[in-house]
């Protein structure tokens, strides 16, 4: 497989639903074996990790109550709310090239980020919402 | 901070848990994470499943681990298991949780990959890729404002706000692998710094 192939599956699983990691493992495994090969990729990618991470919250769990163990958990809570923010502001600069143009953008994402931060709107309602005068902006703009 | 719920879930309250990880699973373009504020909606705000901390901490854990951050959604199954009947519970809650969260995504991806990569250049596909893009990047931007908010109030632990604040700063503009930082944290939590 070539770089530019792998590019075109990995963009093709970023826009459809789902883990990223997930699509692009079936994506790869079915172009190669069909079915079957889809889901040995899936499974090899999430049996050991999967694993790994239970086996982590069970020794998370042992030591759930002792301070140190409390207040480091905080610390990694933090820095994992400062990663997911910090993705957020990265992944804003492909808007630049969004044909929506910058305020459309900020019009959508505004409302968008106080509703469901703030005012705890039900995320299919925003999606479908917002998502579809988003889409259908987008279409508009986008008339050959 | 809250502890633990005791909670004694039926079959119908496992149903309930399925169906909306299948419909989170439709709806989780840009990935599981960007839904992590939903789910927060969902288990700890509305069905009282999940404390914050068991909230918090499962994406820490997660994040914290090898492979794909999607495991989050399986250490959120596991502690509302936990939380409902013990270790078996918790397997299922595993089981549950990950096969409303892959199943449909999967689904639809095996069904429609061809399609789409045919048709990439299509008004339609292009439309909805650049319309959605906002919408993601603020879901996404929800996501870490509801976890920084999660555990923490702004008077008494500004620190951990500062924390979180440094962490967005130095991922943005410094390249630098996120398990320093991570580390990091950990150790100024472990001796109470922050």
């Amino acid at each position: 497989m070539t770089r530019e192939q792998f590019i075109e599956e990995w963009s093709v699983a970023q826009i459809m639903p789902g883990p990223n990691v997930v699509n692009l493992s079936l994506m790869l495994g079915a172009r190669s074996f069909g079915l079957p090969g889809a889901l040995a990729a899936l499974a090899g990618m999430m049996t050991i990790p999967l694993v790994l991470v239970l086996l982590l919250a069970m020794v998370y769990a042992q030591f759930a109550s002792h301070p140190h163990v409390i207040g480091a958990l905080h610390g990694m809570g933090a820095v994992v709310a400062g990663l997911i923010i910090a993705t957020a502001i990265k992944l804003s600069s492909a808007l630049k090239t969004n044909s929506l143009g910058i305020p459309g953008c900020i019009a959508l994402g505004v409302p968008c980020f106080v509703g469901v931060a703030f005012l705890h709107w039900p995320l299919a309602y925003v999606l479908l919402g917002l998502g579809a005068v988003g889409c259908l902006l987008a279409y508009r703009k986008l008339k050959p | 901070m809250s502890s633990a719920p005791i909670l004694a879930l039926r079959w119908t309250d496992w149903l309930n848990l399925f169906i909306h990880y299948s419909s989170f699973s439709v709806l989780s373009v840009g990935g599981a994470i960007t839904l992590a504020s939903e789910m927060h909606r969902y288990l700890v705000v509305q069905q009282h499943w999940l404390s914050e901390a068991q909230f918090s901490s499962s994406i820490a854990i997660a994040q914290a681990a090898p492979g794909p951050n999607v495991l989050f959604v399986a250490l959120l199954g596991w502690n509302v298991g936990l939380n409902s009947r013990g270790t078996v519970a918790a397997l299922f809650g595993v089981l549950i949780t990950m096969a409303g969260m892959l199943l449909p995504s999967s689904t639809l991806c095996c069904l429609s990959a061809r399609w789409l990569h045919h048709n990439r250049e299509l008004r339609v596909v292009r439309a909805f890729r650049q319309g959605i893009g906002p919408i993601v990047v603020a879901l996404m931007g929800s996501t870490g404002w509801i976890l920084a908010r999660a555990q923490s109030n702004p008077a008494t632990d500004w620190r951990l706000w500062l924390l979180t604040a440094a962490t967005a700063l130095i991922l943005w503009r410094i390249r630098i692998h996120f398990l320093w930082l991570l580390a990091a944290g950990a150790i100024l939590g472990w001796f109470g710094l922050v």
